[in-house]
């Protein structure tokens, strides 16, 4: 059983921990954990509060870096290559990988000057002209599922939105950035139900053209919109594979008492 | 104070309640007279320089230039001195201490040094202004043979003011919620980006306000510019960084120091036109302050 643990799923791999362990300071958050992502699906991680799985998250595309006392052993792959390898710049990571927080973060400008952000500061819109720049706005905005809501007041501050406009105003503004992966750090936690199931739909919706990493406490979320759940516990990784299998039959007791509500 | 209840409520004051009840309102009233006493000493100041400057608040003594007799005698070349030595002041201390600043929130490793340079700017602040003055004398004035010179004067206040443009530069700074330094991270920008794009534009209010109250402070300061030889009797304006100056607070020094008793009353006009400028500088101060909370929800 110890192999199943860290199992890709067999499909294409997109993104890849092996033999990670994260340290802050003396403090072990991660320990030795191989975890797999697949093309064009979505995985979630689950586990409760202080296991680890936002700093997983967020070594998977090196927000952790500028936290001084935080060391990495093991390699994070992106399609085969070491995104801590000499040489790669985390801009150029955070591009491909993108985020999405848990509290929604717009700037305090307007949804246009938001969403066209990330393109502008990677050069992504030098020698563009204005209709193609319009484009890359409104359809940024249409995947998002904002477009229709938005499209009279771009020039409005993007502080006018709701918590849960704002958050899909997040997501259109990495998906600007043309990103591959998508990282979600337990994106509805801030929002209401009707909101969340607006993301939630929109997350099966992404999932046709990106791969999506999500991190959340909501157990019926990572049963809605994973394909893949691994789950963790103390910086581990205690069990890995498809959603329906973890949560009606897992293999380990632990997993078993998780997802059923008994700890956690 | 507040009628209890009835002998016979069931709600009677037990214990030591009504001792209490005392004690709090004696302490509200020391603490009240304690807030109205620094007014009431600043109320009686300003009447009292009002009253006896007030006669000769004329657009004359605004436009002309000191004089051996106290009634011709006007603040004008020292008002644009004061003003040509702020701005230079501004010119020199706001790239540099927004610089520092930066450094210091959003570059520098957390260690031993970034600690020993905190540490070190702090204790600047509380340096008193004549010494300053001296360092002004033997470096800019001496050294580097600037002589008296407005340039001079800048340098010097600047060099005093820096400390504190630091300090409140980088409390905006850190008042960014760290939320917009990580969603422009998450869309690959860079530091420098993050920080000149989100940073600053979200700091710029705060390191505004510290600008003007630390303009604020070095406009009344006299000790420095005697230190380093700004001029009195100066009938001129002047007319570049090289040229010989005087400033307000060194003005209304030279009036008061005088011993007839007319020139009193130059001095108190002089201190109401100071008075005034400071009160527009914290007005402007204010107003940012206002306009950003405004702003952020």
């Amino acid at each position: 059983m110890a192999d199943q643990r860290a199992t890709p799923p067999p499909e294409d791999e997109v993104l890849a921990m092996r033999n990670c362990t994260i340290r802050y300071g003396s403090h072990v958050a991660v320990r030795d954990l191989s975890l797999s992502f697949a093309r064009h699906r979505v995985t979630a991680i689950i586990g409760p509060s202080g296991c680890g799985k936002s700093t997983l998250l967020r070594a998977l595309n090196r927000m952790n870096d500028s936290i001084a006392s935080m060391r990495l052993e093991g390699r994070v792959e992106y399609h085969g290559e070491d995104i801590y390898g000499p040489g790669i710049d985390p801009a150029e990571v955070r591009r491909r990988i993108g985020m999405v927080f848990q509290k929604p973060n717009p700037f305090p400008k307007s949804i246009r000057e938001n969403v066209l952000w990330g393109p502008k500061r990677n050069g992504m819109l030098k020698g563009k002209n204005a209709a193609a720049i319009a484009d890359l706005l409104e359809s940024s905005l249409q995947r998002a599922g904002l477009w229709e809501e938005v499209k009279d007041r771009l020039g409005a501050s993007a502080l006018a939105l709701s918590g849960g406009q704002r958050q899909r105003l997040c997501i259109a503004r990495a998906l600007a950035n043309d990103p591959e992966v998508f990282l979600m750090d337990e994106p509805c936690s801030a929002l209401d139900p009707i909101a969340t199931s607006r993301i939630e739909d929109l997350i099966k919706e992404l999932e046709r053209t990106y791969t999506i990493v999500i991190v959340t406490h909501n157990l019926q979320q990572a049963s809605r919109v994973s394909d893949y759940t691994a789950f963790m516990l103390n910086g581990e990784l205690v069990e890995y594979g498809e959603t329906k299998g973890i949560f009606t039959n897992p293999a380990k007791e632990k997993t078993e008492e998780y997802v059923s509500g008994r700890f956690g | 104070m507040t009628p209890g209840p009835p002998t016979n409520s069931i709600l009677m004051s037990t214990g030591n309640l009504a001792r209490r009840r005392l004690a709090g309102r004696c302490f509200s009233f020391l603490v009240a007279g304690c807030a109205y006493c620094t007014i009431a000493i600043l109320a009686v100041l300003i009447i009292q320089i009002l009253g006896k400057g007030f006669p000769l608040l004329t657009w004359d003594f605004i436009s002309s230039f000191p004089s051996r007799k106290a009634e011709d005698a006007g603040i004008k070349a020292a008002l644009w001195g004061t003003f040509w030595l702020m701005s230079l002041t501004m010119a020199i201390a706001t790239p540099v201490g927004i610089a520092a600043a930066i450094y210091l929130e959003e570059f520098a490793r957390k260690g031993k040094l970034s600690t020993f340079i905190e540490v070190n700017i702090s204790n600047l602040a509380g340096v008193p202004s004549i010494i300053y003055g001296i360092l002004g004398l033997a470096l800019f004035v001496r050294a580097f043979q600037l002589d008296r010179s407005l340039i001079a004067g800048a340098l010097t206040m600047a060099l005093l003011i820096l400390p504190v443009v630091i300090i409140s530069a980088r409390e905006a700074i850190r008042s960014v919620p760290s939320s917009l330094r990580e969603a422009s991270f998450g869309l690959g920008a860079t530091r420098w980006q993050t920080t000149w794009n989100v940073v600053l534009p979200s700091a710029f209010p705060g390191i505004m306000t510290g600008l003007i109250l630390s303009t604020s402070r070095a406009i009344g300061e006299t000790a420095p510019l005697i230190m380093i030889g700004a001029l009195t009797y100066i009938a001129f304006t002047p007319r570049g960084p090289m040229d010989a100056y005087t400033a307000m607070p060194i003005q209304v020094y030279d009036w008061a120091s005088r011993p007839q008793p007319e020139f009193q009353v130059n001095a108190a006009a002089g201190i109401v036109v100071l008075m005034a400028i400071l009160l527009m500088l914290n007005g402007v101060a204010i107003w940012l302050r206002h306009r950003s909370s405004k702003k952020a929800h």
